[in-house]
């Protein structure tokens, strides 16, 4: 590396004056660029980022897409989407992935079941790593007292038999998006926030946090500057892979009928759909778990690369 | 820098009247606690045990002791990183020890800190012009492109180059880095700097560059240290006056060279024979005195004496009742010994092998 080369090179006796033939200028790399190089060379994150920014670009552009298939989500394509019988169709060149039981295009759905599953997925993950860093930071620098408190409530929210209570909370107050989201991250953030607690009391320990006590920093300034800083790297594996839990949690929600409400199509209501149908159309069920499985599966091995470029130690069987 | 420094910028001896910091019956204990809900105290490390210490303007007041000892703790209380047990700390006339966090403030700015691991003091994620102006930002003093100016003009002071602004402490040596903790301590051009032991993670090669650089400084700036270290030498080296620290408590305070010429309590004689020496021949041919046992608890102290039950001259006095700081008959007064039975000039101690210590008080932790 030249930058510790320089670093030596500078160690002589007069490091102010520039050491000739180093003229270089050489900007020191963040860690954070440094984790993005490491990322960048990990070739199963690049294919994993890259489907998930398809997935993104698919939620985004839902309309225009659907509009450019020639079906809406909620069409019923009584021609050529359903059979004489009132049976859905397989694939053919009118309906790519096939329809379903009503005569709906299931691309079309699995398209706008993408954009729910992303918004709740991504939504949910990140209020519940912002609620969950605000508490955890809380309880690790502030002191016993306050910790003790706020550990307690983590432990309770933990306790909680959280699908059963999420089943009831939407049958209560009434299924929505919103509520669906709400739902999902309050169910999540505890455990986010028992993490970052104990990176906080690590963290506070250290010599740099007496360090800036010692120029008088208030709480509030050593917790945002000082600490989170050093917080960034497990938060952001940790929001990595909520997403999937999220995305998993939405479906679960939907497919029990408490999340997303048909006719508005979402991964999970289509499957639990499905069911009824499998034995005569395959393609009903297995496309939209095919989508769940595979965007799963990207959140979580992009999230492991980025756990393994934010922290070079560990090492991964596999990994180049 | 803005504001005129109150001291007046020629060097001035240090005096007895002229005292910047003093410390009275300075205690700080760590409570040990048992219980999970209801905690009950089961006892206190007794970390500083009642300090009485005086440190003069523009002078470096060295701090020796064994690990253990307390002098870590006796530099984050002076710097009131914790509330006192007891005790008070008056700082050029006022009495910091009861401030709260906001009125301390004002201290804050004249009193600054060196840490021990220029690794661990200075954060990982964040560049050093950032770091180096922390104090400026905490304090209000500048910001912006003023900031920036003051920030490199001290790296430029320190040794560093100021290009190195934007970079990392990972991209920087100990010796550098250490560099960096001396600025940012220098920021707010303060009254007394508290080095805890600056140069003990060093390489020998580097401790004295970073030495001199704080010998510059201090005449630079008539700053104040309070220097702490293990290292015998490096205290000899850069001290006005030398205390020296047992188990929480100061054993022996004098002159340097009254200290290391003239050591009057054992614990002083063992710890400068313990000390190496660069001639291989006169190595050899010294005999140590041998300290049995290791340091008491902090937890549960010697009676009497804390000394005791190593010391070699130890006999039932020093068993019963505890010494006081005072000068002995024959020292100047500023040597003030904890003893009863202080080592007299050529006496050796080698020939002497621990008496009542072992026979009286064998110490009985687990």
């Amino acid at each position: 590396m030249s930058a510790s080369e320089l670093s030596e090179v500078a160690d002589l006796p007069d490091p102010a004056v520039p050491q000739p033939g180093v003229e270089r200028q050489v900007e020191g790399r963040s860690p954070w660029q440094l984790a993005w190089i490491r990322l960048r060379r990990d070739r199963v994150a690049v294919v994993c980022a890259a489907f998930i920014l398809l997935l993104v670009l698919v939620a985004i552009l839902a309309d225009p897409l659907a509009n450019w298939i020639g079906y809406n989500a909620t069409d019923q394509d009584q021609v050529n989407g359903i059979t004489a019988d009132g049976l859905p169709v397989g694939p053919d060149a009118h309906h790519l992935l096939g329809t379903d039981n009503l005569g709906r295009d299931i691309l079309v759905r699995i398209i706008f079941g993408t954009r729910v599953s992303l918004v709740v997925g991504v939504s949910a993950a990140v209020a519940a790593v912002l609620i969950g860093v605000i508490v955890g930071l809380c309880a690790g620098y502030l002191g016993p007292v306050v910790d003790s408190v706020l550990a307690r409530l983590m432990d309770v929210v933990l306790s909680f038999p959280f699908l059963l209570f999420a089943i009831a909370l939407v049958t209560v107050v009434g299924p929505s998006e919103l509520i669906e989201i709400l739902v999902i991250a309050f169910f999540s953030w505890a455990a986010v926030g028992r993490i970052v607690r104990g990176q906080t009391l690590a963290i506070r320990e250290r010599e740099y946090i007496e360090a800036a006590r010692s120029l008088g920093a208030g709480n509030l300034r050593i917790m945002v500057i000082d600490v989170l800083p050093n917080l960034m790297a497990p938060v952001i594996v940790y929001v990595t892979l909520l997403i999937p839990v999220s995305i998993v949690f939405e479906a679960t929600l939907s497919y029990l009928g408490v999340g997303i409400i048909p006719p508005t199509p979402s991964w999970g209501n289509m499957i639990s759909d499905a069911q009824n149908f499998y034995q005569v159309a395959w393609w009903y069920l297995v496309f939209p778990g095919a989508a769940l499985v595979l965007t799963t599966l990207a959140f979580n091995l992009l999230g492991d690369s980025v756990r393994d470029a934010l922290d070079p130690r560990t090492e991964r069987l596999f990994a180049k | 820098m803005t504001k005129p420094d109150p001291t007046p910028s020629i060097q001035r001896r240090p005096s007895d009247d002229d005292v910047l910091l003093t410390l009275r019956g300075v205690v700080k204990h760590y409570p040990i606690k048992h219980g999970i809900i209801f905690k009950t105290e089961i006892g206190r490390v007794r970390a500083v045990d009642g300090v009485e210490l005086t440190v003069r303007r523009g002078e470096t007041l060295g701090l020796v002791g064994e690990t253990g000892c307390g002098k870590s703790t006796l530099a984050r209380c002076i710097t009131r990183l914790f509330p006192l047990t007891a005790g008070s700390i008056v700082f050029d006339g006022q009495d910091i020890s009861r401030l709260s966090r906001r009125e301390l403030r004002p201290y804050r700015r004249q009193v600054q800190m060196i840490f021990q691991d220029p690794y661990g003091s200075l954060n990982p994620r964040r560049r050093i012009g950032s770091i180096i102006g922390d104090p400026f930002a905490i304090h209000g003093v500048a910001d912006g492109a003023e900031r920036k100016r003051r920030v490199q003009e001290l790296m430029e002071l320190v040794g560093l180059n100021p290009e190195h602004y934007n970079r990392f402490p990972a991209d920087f040596s100990g010796g550098q880095r250490q560099r960096i903790g001396v600025a940012r301590a220098l920021a707010l051009r303060p009254k007394l700097i508290v080095c805890d032991e600056p140069v003990s993670a060093l390489d020998v090669s580097i401790q004295a560059q970073i030495i001199n650089l704080l010998e510059g400084l201090q005449d630079e700036f008539n700053l104040t240290y309070v220097f702490i270290a293990h290292d015998l030498s490096v205290v000899e080296h850069v001290s006005d006056r030398v205390a020296v620290m047992y188990l929480g408590k100061i054993v022996e305070l004098a002159d340097r060279d009254q200290l290391y010429g003239q050591p009057r309590h054992p614990y002083t004689n063992a710890l400068l024979l313990a000390g190496s020496i660069a001639d291989p021949d006169r190595a050899r041919a010294r005999r140590r005195i041998i300290l049995t046992g290791d340091v008491p608890s902090p937890v549960d102290p010697p009676s009497g004496c804390r000394f005791h039950p190593r010391c070699p001259k130890a006999q039932q006095l020093c068993f019963d009742t505890e010494p006081q700081l005072q000068p002995e008959p024959g020292d100047p007064v500023e040597h003030a010994t904890a003893c009863h039975f202080p080592v007299a000039p050529g006496e050796d101690l080698t020939v002497l092998t621990p008496g009542i210590g072992s026979a009286v008080d064998q110490p009985t932790e687990g």
